[in-house]
């Protein structure tokens, strides 16, 4: 059963044709890995799902078209959004920016995960989001995701720029978030896309190139071909 | 000193109504980033919906009468204001030249029906008969009203505040002024909330409208001009998008306005564009305004 499929999905920015056709399903209860190159398209397509960019072709979340649907509508369907700058609102209070995403008020239960998950949001629930730190502030926009039951999650690089030890803190948090929720994560941190996904699909200059088992992420010559970038054990 | 006390009173009335025709501005303009040069029509649209509603349907003039009558101006020009917006804002957010063509061609428009229709003569407003009373504090008598436009402009800045500040529709309000398309991505209509913005702004200048005409003496079509261009004045001084940042600066024009006028007859409008171009040189930003990253 899949949660998500795109088939032949274009995206067209002023003359650039940044998205060619692509076309993929993201199965239920698993973490599906979006990798590629800078400027290949992940996070167009991400945006595209979202209704962010004007998109040609199929987007169906459980069977359900939603091609054509305002970006609000396709976000009350059931897809959560993590974008890669974080995008949280600097002037409200923590506490703000998790009640602005909550549709739910009355679901404690979920309100409880997130509060277990990022304990150090409880405590800093009445300072201004603005004055986090950049791993805070990736804290607030994961919890902000995650505050209701959605159908998936679409996750935007949520470790780039941060220290070591804050990657940590996310990748273990995402950890345990996969086990729940149907995810795809666009990420360039090799380690943390062997540790939770299951599927991997690579892209390419606007095209799907391949799409497979996170078993290929071990073999060095595999990665560097596709991805460009030195990693991976034979 | 009563002399000194009255022209500070009436000061702070005046400014008073520049706050109720610049906290719709404040919440549009500020806010939301439209330049909405119709501003002043809604303030003409509430003012004669005002005199409609006190001459053709209640027929008596008395102090219920005319809080009514405020009520009636405002949501008429709610209304209106929200009107405007879905059919013609919607489309220019993000277009300030388009914006600022188009709202002058709605205010031209709606001027130049209601003289059509009414003509440019002031038509009386029936006033509850106290409105002529004075109140004496030491030895100087003040004007009732003006007690009545500094209790409005104050309910209607707590009203703001609190409606930003303390409700869902503020937060999401003050969530799309800093990222519209993430509130979006959030699953929250976020139009919808502009427009209750543009409602809310509509319902302030509709008050505002019949307060100007009982503090004018009548109503035309002409009476929004110099008060819409002191609603920018006070936005500006006050504070892009800051409420309590237009009251403040529409309480110091209203009170340096009348005392210059006082010891300098026929200066007041002087000094205070000489106030806004000292604000704009040394506070940008206005006076309880947020610098911009």
């Amino acid at each position: 059963m899949n949660t998500l499929s795109v088939k032949d999905l274009h995206v067209k920015i002023n003359e650039s044709h940044i998205l060619q056709g692509v076309t993929f399903e993201v199965p239920a209860h698993s973490v599906t890995a979006l990798l590629g190159r800078n400027g290949v398209g992940k996070s167009t397509t991400l945006k595209a799902i979202l209704g962010l960019y004007p998109s040609e072709g199929s987007i169906e979340l459980n069977g359900q078209s939603l091609s054509g649907k305002l970006t609000y509508k396709i976000a009350q369907a059931g897809i959560a959004y993590v974008p890669e700058d974080r995008e949280i609102f600097a002037s409200l209070t923590v506490r703000e920016n998790l009640l602005l995403a909550t549709r739910n008020e009355s679901d404690l239960q979920r309100q409880q995960m997130v509060n277990e998950l990022f304990p150090e949001l409880v405590s800093r629930s009445a300072q201004r989001a603005g004055t986090l730190s950049g791993g805070q502030q990736q804290m607030v926009a994961i919890a902000r995701a995650l505050v209701n039951k959605n159908e998936i999650l679409l996750i935007d690089e949520p470790t780039k720029g941060l220290a070591p030890k804050l990657v940590t803190e996310v990748a273990d948090a995402l950890g345990r978030v996969a086990g729940e929720t149907t995810m795809l994560l666009v990420e360039q941190n090799l380690p943390l896309v062997k540790r939770i996904a299951q599927h991997i699909i690579v892209m390419d200059q606007g095209r799907i190139v391949f799409q497979g088992s996170p078993e290929f992420l071990h073999d060095g010559e595999w990665v560097h071909t596709m991805l460009g970038v030195s990693g991976g054990h034979k | 000193m009563d002399t000194f006390m009255l022209i500070g009173i009436t000061g702070i009335g005046l400014g008073a109504l520049y706050f109720l025709v610049a906290s719709g501005l404040s919440l549009i303009y500020g806010l939301m980033g439209v330049l909405n040069f119709a501003h002043g029509s809604f303030l003409t649209v509430g003012a004669f919906v005002g005199l409609w509603f006190s001459t053709q349907v209640v027929h008596v003039s008395n102090t219920w009468t005319f809080i009514a009558a405020m009520i009636v101006g405002g949501l008429a020009s709610g209304l209106f204001a929200l009107i405007v917006e879905r059919v013609v804002i919607t489309r220019l957010y993000e277009r300030h030249i388009d914006q600022a063509l188009v709202t002058v061609g709605i205010s031209l428009v709606v001027g130049a029906v209601l003289a059509g229709w009414f003509g440019n003569d002031l038509r009386l407003l029936p006033t509850p008969p106290w409105f002529i009373n004075t109140v004496s504090i030491g030895s100087a008598h003040i004007p009732v009203d003006r007690f009545l436009y500094i209790a409005v402009a104050l309910i209607l800045l707590i009203a703001n505040t609190a409606l930003l500040r303390y409700s869902r529709i503020g937060l999401v309000i003050r969530a799309g002024v800093e990222n519209r398309q993430m509130v979006a991505a959030l699953g929250i209509n976020v139009r919808l909330a502009f427009s209750a913005v543009f409602f809310l702004g509509g319902f302030a200048a509709g008050i505002g409208g019949v307060l100007v005409s009982a503090y004018s003496n009548g109503v035309s079509p002409l009476i929004a001009g110099t008060y819409l261009i002191y609603g920018f004045i006070v936005v500006v001084i006050g504070g892009m998008g800051s409420v309590p940042g237009s009251f403040l600066a529409a309480m110091v024009i209203g009170v340096i306005k009348q005392y210059a006028n006082y010891y300098s007859p026929g200066l007041g409008d002087f000094v205070v564009v000489f106030l806004l171009a000292g604000v704009l040189l040394l506070r940008p930003q206005g006076l309880l305004g947020k610098v911009k990253p």
